[in-house]
């Protein structure tokens, strides 16, 4: 690699990461304030359904700094988030922090499953739907890209906890498990459960990519010299392919977030996406806040990353981007 | 043209102008068939969805009650049918305030370009972080349950989208010759960027539109799944399948699948179509 090029390629990363750090000071500030969008007094509202005496309310004023100019308060929740320190849960007795932390390891593993699932599972499914398009295989993966993108996670749940769990008793239905392979047992449905509609997405981005490319030139020309068709699909046609694939997936991060909400409360197990709900039907503002933050901040930093990523797959993207 | 006379042949032939596939129309039907069935529930339904017998709970599907009863002894089919009235004027409202509101930014924006144009691009980018779901969820938090505030967090969250498709079709059509004579006859760049310019590009945003409603239809169908949307008694799908739940585990999920499979029938009839419709706007076949 010449210099140029690669000092090209470090200010342009240099260039997002600060387009990163930005969007995530814009994003918090919006998360922040979304408290005083509520109605009446914040105070009153941080702790509704609790009757707190005058005295606790006068105690979280002076906590949260209510009396404070709004971007002084602001300045000192950051200066806390960026500590790690969310604030404290009314509803459980500690602090954010240490609530979360509890429940995100089930939450990684549901969504790391899932991810995988989605991986091998959608791509592979694209690949074959591309290959064998026009044939009966090639219209049942277009079938069945149409009808998963449209069946939501929560349809999912009740129909694999139906079949396999209460009917043949294969999986558990509740809960999240004991010991490792329990653990792995019980998070298996949930997981196929939140990753339909994403697979049917990733599904459908591969096979139209992948006819994009075997439409190239070089890809006929690469047949026509009687080079093994397998090496070139491998090489020349799923390698060219898996750029929009990867960006795809990562806008896809912030929705299977949300849908872990839906699924780990479909299957009563406790993770961040049922803390979720649970804190909102409890009126725990704290933890809400701190769970739309981490949501949001993994979104913006995993599509940063693709971005990143991305010349490095395709390194015409990086040209092209350098060139901008 | 005889045929057009005849009483059914206008919607016929309108459905068959509309072409696409068979599935296209099927879908179309599938669609006018829902719409008709909220407008006319409450005459449809055979029982009042909010009376439960207690004596006759789980039942199967039979001539007293089509598709069974609930838990509650609530007829599911009865539900069902008031349950399209909340199912779609919900995501109407939320197609509609993020369709009216888009094409205002969009054209806005690219109409007068330069910074106000980068500015609205940054922020409409960081909105695009801040997924429907997750948005309504924290209106839920700060303004209680219900439709009202989630509604309008979701608008705010499909706005970009369509402030973008908008954006980019108004730039394109800008720089082509017939803005510039409307200009040059001295149109006030309002007359020229309402009636000129946005007919020539409404049916590619009706288009998107048209998808947009199946996704909000899913993502406030799940909301009332996590009991934070449509409270009962209001029939609605989604807080159907949320009482339904408890019965799927004792090995009677008919009243969960019902609802279910009507949301799944009506967010792939709007895929369909929308998508058909986009196809043939961008002049291809699929």
């Amino acid at each position: 690699m010449t210099p140029a090029p690669a000092l090209r390629a470090a200010r342009s990363a240099v260039r997002r990461l600060l387009g990163m750090a930005v969007t995530l000071l814009v994003t918090s500030f919006l998360v922040f304030s979304s408290l005083y969008l509520a109605p009446g007094d914040p105070a009153a509202f941080l702790v509704r359904g609790r009757s707190p005496s005058p005295q606790e309310l006068a105690t979280i004023r002076q906590q949260y700094g209510l009396d404070d100019p709004f971007p002084v308060r602001y300045w000192h929740w950051l200066d806390g988030v960026l500590h790690g320190d969310f604030g404290r849960s009314y509803l459980f007795h500690q602090s954010v922090g240490q609530v979360l932390g509890a429940r995100l390891p089930a939450t990684l593993l549901l969504v790391g499953v899932a991810t995988l699932l989605i991986a091998v599972v959608g791509v592979a499914t694209g690949v074959v739907g591309a290959l064998r398009r026009g044939t009966r295989t090639g219209s049942a993966v277009l079938l069945l890209v149409t009808v998963g993108a449209a069946v939501p996670s929560f349809v999912a749940a009740i129909v694999l906890r139906s079949a396999f769990g209460v009917r043949l008793g294969w999986f558990p239905t509740i809960g999240n498990g004991t010991g490792v392979l329990d653990r792995l047992h019980h998070v298996v449905l949930p997981a196929i459960a939140l990753s339909v509609t994403f697979m049917a997405l990733v599904t459908r981005v591969t096979r139209s990519a992948m006819l994009d490319e075997l439409r190239r030139e070089h890809v006929e020309v690469a047949l026509s010299r009687g080079l093994p068709r397998r090496a070139v699909i491998r090489r020349h046609v799923l390698r060219n392919a898996l750029g929009p694939v990867v960006t795809v997936g990562g806008l896809l991060v912030s929705g299977m977030l949300v849908s872990t909400a839906i699924v780990e409360t479909a299957f009563g197990m406790s993770g961040i996406g049922s803390l979720l709900v649970q804190c909102v039907n409890e009126l725990d503002f704290q933890v809400v806040q701190a769970i739309v933050l981490l949501v949001v901040a993994a979104f913006v930093v995993v599509n940063t990353l693709v971005d990143l990523v991305h010349p490095l797959i395709d390194p015409r993207v990086g040209a092209a981007g350098g060139a901008r | 043209m005889s045929a057009s006379t005849s009483l059914l042949g206008r919607p016929l032939g309108a459905l068959r102008r509309l072409g696409g596939g068979p599935l296209t129309r099927l879908s179309t039907l599938v669609l006018v068939g829902f719409v008709l069935v909220a407008l006319f529930a409450p005459w449809l339904a055979p029982q009042d969805p909010a009376f439960g017998e207690l004596g006759d709970t789980f039942a199967g599907p039979g001539a007293a009650h089509w598709l069974g009863t609930d838990g509650g002894g609530h007829d599911t089919f009865s539900a069902l049918l008031e349950g399209t009235r909340t199912s779609l004027a919900g995501p109407l409202a939320v197609v509609l305030f993020a369709t009216l509101a888009g094409i205002a930014v969009g054209l806005f924006t690219a109409w007068r370009g330069g910074w106000v144009d980068s500015l609205v691009g940054r922020v409409l980018d960081i909105l695009f972080a801040f997924p429907a779901l997750l948005l309504a969820i924290l209106a839920v938090a700060l303004f209680g349950k219900g439709l009202t505030a989630p509604v309008l967090a979701m608008a705010v969250a499909y706005l970009p989208y369509t402030a973008r498709l908008v954006r980019g079709l108004t730039a394109q059509e800008k720089v082509r010759p017939y803005i510039a004579a409307y200009q040059v006859q001295g149109h006030a760049p309002v007359f020229v960027a309402l009636r000129r310019l946005l007919p020539g590009i409404m049916p590619t945003v009706l288009a998107q539109a048209t998808v947009n409603f199946g996704y909000a239809l899913l993502d406030l169908a799940a909301l009332s799944f996590l009991g934070l949307g449509v409270q009962p008694p209001t029939p609605d799908w989604g807080a159907m399948i949320n009482q339904g739940q408890a019965a799927v585990l004792e090995g009677q999920p008919l009243s969960a699948i019902v609802p279910a499979v009507a949301v799944v029938l009506v967010v792939v009839a709007f895929n369909v179509v929308g998508e058909s419709l986009g196809d043939r706007l961008a002049g291809r076949e699929s």
